[in-house]
């Protein structure tokens, strides 16, 4: 009676239970589901925090949330300042489960990873027997210690470098500096295409645009370089799967000597397994499940699990040492475990931190020793020699201190409205200040009213600055605005000085009142007997801010008549022009 | 030919083969001819040249009707409303079913109160009233000189023009087109924020008044500034001349001169309360240059001084009469 209602051939279709009688819904729920859910989460979270770091849409969201738990960071600048910057105490709640489970985080949260795991599974073209020979341990995944090391003993010197490597600092730079204006152009010709060719209002897919309002395409200098990075990292799962994070990840290496501590781990139950090495054919972090378990370098991807036929394999609290309780020559597969037959020939089942010999471990520090002083005393960064296009953002802290927190993340340079902030290249911050945020008024200037880069700078680099602090206005107005730089004029090409041309645009665009550029008035007969009245305008360097909104509007635009230079900084008493404001940054500290 | 020679080169393979290669030289021959660009100018990209209408926006003028009408009082939306009353009601210069371009001056990231943009409540009351005269839609529209959106959101007319029921038009490089303008001295051929002007049949400026250290002063004709792109810097080389160009380039239907706070120096940015005096005045009228001369004299307070070449220029190519005292207009008190 009941069959009246199945539908025919339903029984064909019909789940079958699994061989061992549990019910078919758990090999669709299965663990390794539940992971690609959370990577599937955490990377969604992830851009969609990229894509609120722009004014009109950041409401309150905690757009750097994932710099902020990356406890790389927290660690490294808490080494290199001593202080545990705003939040990024939030660093634990990675920290404190990788403590416990190991480094899930590498395979569970990580955007890049997620990313790289995505690659290597989409343009995975090997059979069964080759994945697994290309998930076997090798030597060279020791790099990433050894670069954690080198990065940690900076920090300690005072030049934090993690930011070149951190998969998080890393991939946010990518996506701002690369990726995100690639979209946008994509977007604009989109757009014009709807409204050209098929008559449509594009207004829609604004939400597309990772920059709405901005009105020129946005541009970043070494994007190429940013962008050939992660076409090459990415592309090196083609070769090894999970390069980047097998052999440079120091976040992951950081997180793997954590794992060292971690009660949980993946188990191999002797009495089970058969030594078939399939457990390596999808092992992410290439750590030997098969033999002694390399704790550091397991991702706890679960595919191990998944994909062991004996189900000799499970994620254990506190494994048994099987070693220590076996009785007799496993080797010859005479040993018993609890009166159980052994049967794989290893009777090592892990190995808890990072193969990496003391040695090597002295060496690393030695290179960050060394390291230090070859980066710091390139003249680049110091008193004496620096750039003086290295103009740092408003809120930033004196250029010692700054190189002691910036990250390289950029994402000072993902919310600038104007497009201002550029990442540096070798030539306005050295090597030391590769990607640091400094500001290029040839593509914008720095908006009076903003202060967006020190809202989302997540170490201090750009201090927090209230509009108030960066206007010295109310309760700073004894202290005055916050100057980035002093402009200065170059007669011989400026119009009025240097060609009998009227302009002053420069003053007119000049946002502090009293300007900071005023005009002397003349009168003059032109080369052709005409008369015209000539504004010469002239800086007024005490009331100048440095933000550049003239040298951006000058229409003398290749190398601009008057132009901002980082002299005149408040953040640095070594930097001041004049005796007036040195005695004001004085009072102040 | 052997017994090998032939299973190697058959005829049919040798008439495919002379086939096929006469059939890509013959295609390649084709395009080559199609695509041919001898002196190099065919591959040059066409950009199109276009125009505003002929004879701007402007409506029919009045022989009764005053050309000022100036408000004044506390109450914005009421100074607006008389203001516009006094020159004949909205119900002249928007009719049912009007596409109205606005334009406000948003040129600067500024709070309102500091009066280097156009008052946000001016701006909601106008879109307010052109809707309330059957206008279908109502575009805002500026280019500023800051970040646009930025602008728009900082100094609240984003917020009044979407709550009055406009849409705000912020421009992409995309949006500009070369405009041509006829008679231009300058900007006979310039991008011009050309979009928002698609579709639509009436155009009202509302400016505020302002101080400006080059031209003196920054008040409705200066305002349409705001609509053009490219090399704007280039501008300040003459820039009586090139005021001289917009009120040449765009007839208005209607201008409004916010003068409900006056930037009476440090200008046209500002930046200090104590730069901004209350003005309490708004002025509505079918000539910018009337109404920017009354501003010049009455609001800026200047009234000895000369105005600025611009107004004569703009003159002598009939396109006002700045001697706004000769002329008709009709004083309110509002709210």
């Amino acid at each position: 009676m009941a069959t009246t209602f199945v539908i025919p051939g339903w029984e064909k279709h019909r789940p079958k239970p699994n061989p061992d009688g549990t019910p078919w819904w758990t090999r669709t729920f299965r663990i390794t589901r539940i992971r690609i859910a959370s990577q599937v989460f955490f990377f969604s979270l992830f851009i969609f925090l990229l894509w609120c770091t722009w004014f009109t849409r950041m409401k309150g969201y905690p757009v750097s949330l994932f710099l902020e738990v990356d406890p790389l960071v927290g660690v490294a600048t808490a080494i290199s300042t001593h202080t545990v910057y705003r939040w990024l105490w939030r660093g634990l709640f990675v920290l404190v489960p990788t403590l416990l489970l190991g480094r899930a985080f590498c395979n569970w949260m990580c955007p890049y990873g997620t990313l790289h795991q995505f690659v290597g599974w989409v343009f995975n073209i090997w059979t069964n027997k080759n994945n697994i020979d290309r998930n076997r341990y090798r030597p060279s995944f020791q790099i990433k210690y050894l670069l954690l090391a080198v990065f940690l003993v900076m920090a300690a010197l005072g030049s934090l470098q993690i930011g070149l490597l951190d998969p998080i600092c890393l991939l946010v730079r990518t996506f701002t500096t690369a990726i995100a204006p690639a979209s946008d152009l994509a977007h604009s010709n989109l757009a014009t295409a709807l409204r050209e060719r098929l008559g449509m209002d594009p207004a829609p897919l604004l939400f597309m645009s990772s920059a709405p309002g901005a009105s020129e395409q946005r541009i970043f200098r070494g994007a190429w370089f940013v962008g050939l990075i992660i076409v090459g990292l990415v592309g090196m799962n083609l070769v090894i799967p999970r390069f980047f994070c097998r052999v440079l990840c120091p976040l992951g290496a950081f997180l793997g000597v954590l794992s060292r501590w971690a009660p949980f781990r993946i188990s191999r139950d002797l009495t089970k397994c058969t030594d078939c090495n399939a457990c390596l054919r999808r092992c992410e972090g290439a750590s030997d499940p098969q033999g002694a378990l390399r704790k550091s370098e397991c991702f706890v991807c679960f595919n191990c699990i998944d994909d062991c036929p004996e189900d000799a394999l499970s994620f254990t609290l506190a494994p048994l040492p099987f070693k220590d309780f076996m009785v007799g020559e496993p080797k010859k597969g005479l040993a018993t475990l609890f009166g159980q037959k052994v049967i794989s020939k290893i009777p090592e089942t892990v190995r808890a931190g990072p193969a990496v010999a003391r040695r090597r471990w002295v060496f690393a520090a030695i290179g960050g020793v060394l390291a230090f002083p070859f980066l710091r005393l390139s003249a680049a960064v110091n008193k004496r020699g620096f750039s003086a296009k290295a103009i740092r953002p408003p809120g930033s802290v004196e250029e010692s201190e700054f190189l002691e927190r910036c990250i390289k993340c950029d994402q000072c340079i993902r919310v600038c409205p104007t497009n201002v902030l550029q990442p540096s290249t070798l030539s306005e911050g050295g090597l030391e200040g590769l990607w640091t945020p400094v500001m290029n008024f040839s593509v914008g200037f720095c908006q009076l009213n903003c202060t967006l880069c020190s809202e989302v700078c997540p170490t201090g680099a750009i201090q927090k600055t209230s509009l108030a602090r960066k206007l010295g206005v109310g309760e700073y107005a004894g202290k005055g605005p916050v100057s980035i730089g002093t402009a200065f004029f170059d007669r011989g090409r400026c119009l009025p000085w240097g060609m009998e041309t009227p302009c002053v645009v420069c003053e007119e665009v000049c946002p502090v009142t009293p300007k900071a550029i005023g005009t002397y008035e003349e009168t003059i007969t032109r080369w052709d007997g005409t008369k015209v009245v000539l504004k010469k305008p002239y800086m007024r360097p005490e009331l100048c801010i440095g933000c550049g909104i003239c040298e951006h509007e000058c229409p003398v635009i290749d190398s601009p008549a008057v132009y901002v230079t980082a002299i005149g900084e408040t953040r640095s008493q070594d930097r001041s022009l004049l005796l007036e404001t040195s005695r004001k940054t004085k009072e102040k500290s | 030919m052997d017994e090998r020679d032939h299973a190697r080169l058959t005829r049919r393979y040798l008439l495919q083969q002379a086939a096929g290669v006469a059939l890509g030289a013959g295609a390649a021959g084709l395009l080559a001819w199609k695509l041919h660009d001898p002196d190099g100018e065919r591959g040059k990209p066409k950009r199109p040249e276009l125009t505003l209408p002929h004879g701007g926006y402007v409506i029919e003028p009045s022989k009764v009707l005053p050309v000022l009408g100036v408000a004044t009082g506390q109450s914005i939306p009421a100074l607006v409303r008389a203001a516009i009353d006094a020159v004949g009601g909205v119900g002249r210069f928007v009719q049912h079913g009007d596409v109205v371009v606005i334009k406000p001056n948003v040129a600067f990231e500024r709070a309102a109160p500091l009066g280097a943009t156009t008052n946000p409540e001016v701006l909601g009351a106008l879109v307010h009233l052109v809707r309330e005269a059957g206008a279908r839609e109502v575009r805002v529209v500026d280019n500023p000189i800051e970040n646009a959106e930025a602008c728009f959101v900082r100094s609240g007319v984003q917020k009044a023009a979407l709550e009055a029921g406009a849409s705000v038009w912020l421009p992409t490089p995309k949006d500009f087109e070369t405009l041509h303008v006829a008679g231009a001295t300058w900007i006979a051929r310039w991008p011009f924020f050309f979009r928002p002007f698609v579709g639509a049949n009436k155009v009202i400026g509302v400016s505020p008044v302002k101080d400006h250290n080059l031209c003196r002063a920054s008040m409705t004709t200066k305002n349409w500034y705001g609509l053009l792109g490219g090399r704007r810097n280039q501008f300040h080389q003459d820039i009586h001349g090139i005021i001289a160009d917009l009120a040449l380039m765009m007839r208005p239907t209607l201008v409004l001169l916010d003068g409900t706070r006056v930037l009476f120096r440090s200008g046209p940015t500002g930046g200090s309360l104590s730069d901004v005096r209350p003005g309490n005045t708004v002025v509505a009228s079918t000539d910018s240059l009337a109404a920017d001369a009354y501003g010049w004299h009455e609001l800026l307070e200047r009234r000895d001084e000369e105005l600025p070449a611009y107004f004569a220029k703009s003159a002598a190519r009939g396109l006002g009469n700045p001697d706004w005292k000769s002329q008709s207009i009709k004083r309110v008190q509002a709210g």
